[in-house]
């Protein structure tokens, strides 16, 4: 069975990203013909001396125009062990949200150094991102091995210098790994430049990294996202309660509770289009019929009763800025989307403004603006049923939407029930 | 019913994976919006999204009409196979006929041999969405076919001219879509963004969806245009040199009769389809889309005015 998984990927500007991305795809036999001949045209048009796979991944027009990849673009390609979604984030310096979006929906992230230049800033700000984000997994690319006589002393110089830098983060799973882009070497095959390195390619390691026990399968989770009332002669009784299981396990015959009624019922079956299941977990897109009859409504919670999220109005977070119009600051007011619940949200507190550089807390912010980073605390107009985002990255999770626009401002990270509430 | 089998160390595979996203964005869409269609023309890639849709409601039916932006210039075993499923389903079907965008003047028809009615869709199509007042509008676009479209969110946010602003988008994070739209904006809504032509024809088989016809290979009357094979359809006229002839084919997809190219194949089931498009080495689009030949930024163009 081939599973997915999905990465971000990030580096600075010429680090060589998008050769990785076109090398990885064009091993991979995931590059057509026709687009093969399409850069090769463009190649030859711009005079490069040979065909640029960077090109495959610049896809909009005002991306080819300024040479510079500007917004998050997704990539597919397979081998028989898995099927894998990129998620290619620009590593341009403002671009902080591009690479917080990319990294949402990651297992994996996956940063370049240049083996000439080490870490710079900008490498520290893509492992933070990511263990902000709480991407599971966390692979550094060591590139331009070739342009620095493929010396392992380089290597363990940079690797020494980002396991200290991230001790000061949370990543549980880091590996290193030296490569050439350009040349293909331990990309998909171990390279014979590089005898010193014993670790997995590239592709070997993405095909073999272990991504099941990410989830958390311990908190049943589900936030009712739609009722099924069918109103049909054939299914007259139908009523059941349709979402995305977010954490957990359910089975039939749970006893379970739900939120925010704190009525309790037993799960009478779990039904798909397929029939009924003995089991969900999470991403199961499901179906769940109760033994009573109870109002329940999109926005409600199913969890166990004796293992229940936070239940309440007043939520601390981290939270990204993505606005270049509007910014955050103390009693600014907002729409939240958090699971399957609408509510608004104020802002109460903004703690600090965390440098992603240095990860300095500057308590004297009075703002966040575009691209930056800050422990806030917010009241909502109604219960949210959450968890710490580093417990659960569905129920840990919202969005802030802007109330005149309604353009998507910012993405919040739950620590926790507000302290001072 | 039995019980499937528990699933013992909880892994999905990756079709049930993509599955269950899917029917999380369509059911999402429909707890969120007042009037959604979906975008339904036969093509497989729109089979897939009816056949998720009808998954997301079970036992009930999709909570929306389907509609099929009509060029007129169709495979009629397209068409037999629209009205079927239909039919079979007990669904609502509105047809926006883009002859009737021509009819009232509102798109002017291109003239000569290489004319073709896939730009002229987009007036239909904005059109009729702003006649049924939709608010979302289901399109079976997946993110593999074109680089465009690679950027795209799956909540496609349009304003009241129904156009695509590439360089503003919504952020789009975890599964947390963002529907907020005023009156006359709307939303497109590409439920299958994530999945590959591949990920398309394993899904078919799994679980043995039915198709057109012409999917499957068959002795059509063609001819040879800009390298590829076109059919001899009432709606397009051949040009000095150009001879039809018979040949063994299949589409890859399904557009407008004048502008859909035919591959040479000799699959004729599913089974042999996954094998030759394991194998292909060229794009469907590039393959078989004269309308996407049209230069570099073809399709990032006709995005930005609206098209599907
Ligand atoms: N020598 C060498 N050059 C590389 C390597 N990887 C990328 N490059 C070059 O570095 C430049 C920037 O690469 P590109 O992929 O466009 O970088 P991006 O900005 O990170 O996407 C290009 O000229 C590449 O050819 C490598 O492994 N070795």
């Amino acid at each position: 069975m081939a599973e997915l998984l999905r990465f971000a990927t990030a580096g600075s500007v010429d680090d060589g990203k998008s050769t990785l991305i076109g090398r990885l795809l064009y091993d991979s036999k995931s590059i057509f013909e026709d687009q093969l001949e399409s850069i090769e045209r463009v190649s030859a048009s711009r005079g490069d001396e040979y065909t640029n796979l960077a090109l495959l991944t610049d896809g909009l027009r005002a991306e080819r125009e300024q040479g510079i990849t500007i917004d998050v673009a997704y990539r597919y390609f397979a081998t028989p062990k898995r099927k894998f979604i990129i998620a290619d984030t620009p590593g341009h310096v403002q671009y902080t949200r591009n690479m917080v979006t990319g990294c949402s929906t990651a297992d994996l992230t996956l940063v370049l150094v240049d083996a000439r230049n080490g870490i710079v800033e900008q490498s520290r700000r893509h492992a933070f991102i990511a263990s902000l984000l709480r991407v599971p997994h966390l692979v550094v690319c060591i590139n331009k091995m070739d342009l620095v006589d493929y010396d392992q002393a380089v290597f363990e110089r940079i690797k020494d210098e980002f396991r200290h830098f991230a001790t000061k983060l949370d990543v549980n799973d880091l590996t290193f790994i030296p490569i050439s882009a350009l040349d293909g070497d331990n990309v998909v095959n171990r390279s014979a430049n590089m005898p010193w390195y014993e670790g997995a390619s590239l592709l070997h390691h993405l095909e073999e990294v272990f991504i099941a026990s990410d989830r958390n399968l311990i908190d049943a989770r589900f936030p009712v996202q739609y009722v099924i009332r069918p109103m049909s002669d054939a299914h007259h009784d139908y009523r059941g309660y349709a979402g995305t299981v977010a954490g957990g396990v359910l089975k039939p015959g749970d006893e379970v509770v739900v939120l925010p009624s704190g009525f309790t019922s037993t799960i009478a079956s779990i039904d798909t289009a397929d029939g009924p299941v003995a089991e969900a977990f999470a991403p199961m897109a499901v179906t769940i019929r109760l033994a009573d009859e109870i109002d329940i409504s999109r926005g409600d919670m199913i969890c166990r009763p004796h293992n229940q999220p936070h239940n309440g109005q007043d939520v601390d977070a981290m939270i990204c800025w993505m606005s270049e119009q509007t910014s955050l600051a103390n009693g600014a007011k907002f729409h939240l989307k958090h699971t399957t619940r609408s509510v608004k949200a104020l802002v109460k507190d903004l703690h600090y403004r965390l440098d992603v550089n240095t990860l300095h807390r500057d308590h004297e912010a009075t703002s966040l603006g575009l691209n930056e980073i800050g422990r806030v605390s917010l009241r909502t107009t109604a219960p949210l049923f959450f968890d710490d985002y580093r417990r659960n990255r569905t129920t840990g999770s919202f969005i802030l939407i802007d109330e005149a626009s309604n353009s998507t401002i910012g993405a919040g990270m739950i620590l926790g029930p507000s302290q001072s509430a | 019913m039995s019980l499937s089998a528990p699933t013992m160390d909880y892994e999905l595979s990756h079709l049930k994976t993509l599955e269950a996203e899917s029917i999380h964005i369509i059911r999402e869409v429909a707890a969120e919006f007042e009037r959604p269609g979906l975008l339904f023309s036969g093509g497989k890639d729109s089979v897939v999204m009816l056949h998720l849709a009808m998954k997301a409601f079970a036992p009930g039916k999709p909570p929306f009409p389907l509609m099929h932006v009509d060029t007129g210039h169709n495979f009629p075993e397209v068409i037999t196979y629209r009205d079927a499923v239909v039919e079979k389903h007990g669904l609502r079907l509105v047809v926006a006929s883009v002859q009737e965008s021509i009819d009232s003047g509102k798109a002017i028809e291109e003239t000569g041999p290489r004319a073709s009615r896939n730009r002229l869709q987009t007036v239909t199509l904005l059109d009729a969405i702003a006649s049924n007042e939709f608010d979302a509008v289901f399109g079976g676009a997946r993110r593999d076919e074109e680089k465009a479209r690679a950027k795209e969110r799956v909540y496609s946010f349009r304003d009241d001219f129904g156009q695509w602003d590439p360089k503003n988008q919504r952020p789009e994070l975890w599964s947390l879509y963002n529907g907020k739209h005023k009156k006359g904006e709307h939303i497109r809504v590409f439920p299958i963004s994530n999945w590959t032509e591949l990920d398309i024809w394993q899904y078919i088989a799994e679980e043995q969806i039915e198709l057109p016809p012409i999917y499957y290979a068959h002795t059509r009357e063609v001819f040879r245009r800009d390298g590829m094979l076109l059919a001899i359809t009432p709606f397009i006229s051949l040009l000095p040199g150009e001879e039809p002839f018979e040949h063994q084919v299949r589409f890859r997809t399904v557009g407008d009769a004048t502008c859909t190219g035919a591959v040479e194949s000799s699959a004729a089931n599913v089974a042999q389809v996954i094998e030759e498009t394991a194998a292909t080495r060229i794009t469907e689009r590039g393959a078989t889309r004269a309308d996407d030949r049209i230069s570099e930024a073809g399709m990032e163009d006709r995005k930005r005015e609206g098209y599907f």
